[in-house]
């Protein structure tokens, strides 16, 4: 399949902009105007995953692409730093009040919500996340 | 994103437009700060502007909430839309705060 747009950017928060701004460009294109929110937010929270996580080390590259497969625009991202499964992480607790609310987790729940389906894969030396966004309300 | 504050009484009211994302966020959390630090205590913020939300945003949303609650402040929000609603309602924030359609209707509440 024939990606519609590749992008490789630092794995920095300050890459954001630029990335959410071709991301959006392609989907729009490819008549997704409605699902820009949710693909703007599954885009922000995989990629600031990346960000925080993925290079204790020092720094390091975000590969993003996107495609179309079964009426679903899909967004593959990859990147070289260690093994981690964002998907493996549960949901949070959205039940508790201010005092026992924190954040943690709430990236991977968005994404989730957000998605048809989302995909982890160990692929060689590669973390590679799969995100679809479908057309149906959700 | 862009933010600007004025005085009704002794609240406080917050306008915040565009987005509140990983970038933006922490810009929030600095003009947060400097609000508290001048004895600001009630606060109306209005997000009717805002059009979107990501979790970095609800981090700093939550960081003021707690800030406040440890002072006995008070943080109402009003004129949350589309997408920005749609991610307080899926994270359970829109049952932990006091919400209101209209920025008047919070301010009332305040008195």
């Amino acid at each position: 399949m024939k990606p519609i747009s590749e992008l490789k950017v630092a794995a920095r928060i300050e890459s954001l902009p630029a990335l959410v701004q071709s991301v959006t460009e392609s989907a729009r294109d490819y008549g997704f105007d409605s699902k820009l929110s949710a693909i703007e937010l599954v885009l922000e929270e995989a990629f600031v995953n990346i960000c925080n996580y993925s290079y204790p080390e020092g720094e390091g590259v975000a590969e993003i692409k996107c495609s179309l497969r079964d009426g679903r625009f899909i967004i593959e991202m990859a990147d070289y730093g260690v093994p981690f499964d964002i998907t493996s992480l549960p949901d949070p607790d959205t039940s508790k009040d201010i005092s026992g609310r924190s954040v943690g987790g709430l990236g991977i729940f968005f994404i989730r919500k957000m998605t048809d389906y989302v995909r982890y894969e160990r692929k060689a030396n590669k973390n590679v996340l799969s995100l679809a966004v479908g057309l149906s309300e959700r | 994103m862009e933010i600007s504050e004025r005085k009704e009484g002794n609240v406080l009211v917050v306008s915040v437009k565009g987005k509140m994302d990983a970038v933006t966020a922490p810009e929030f959390d600095k003009q947060f700060e400097g609000w508290t630090a001048a004895g600001e205590s009630a606060f109306v913020v209005n997000f009717s502007g805002l059009e979107y939300i990501s979790s970095a945003g609800l981090r700093s949303v939550l960081a003021s909430a707690k800030q406040l609650k440890a002072g006995s402040g008070r943080l109402l929000f009003a004129g949350l839309r589309g997408p920005v609603r749609e991610v307080f309602e899926l994270s359970g924030f829109y049952s932990i705060f006091q919400i209101f359609d209209l920025e008047a209707d919070a301010l009332k509440k305040m008195e």
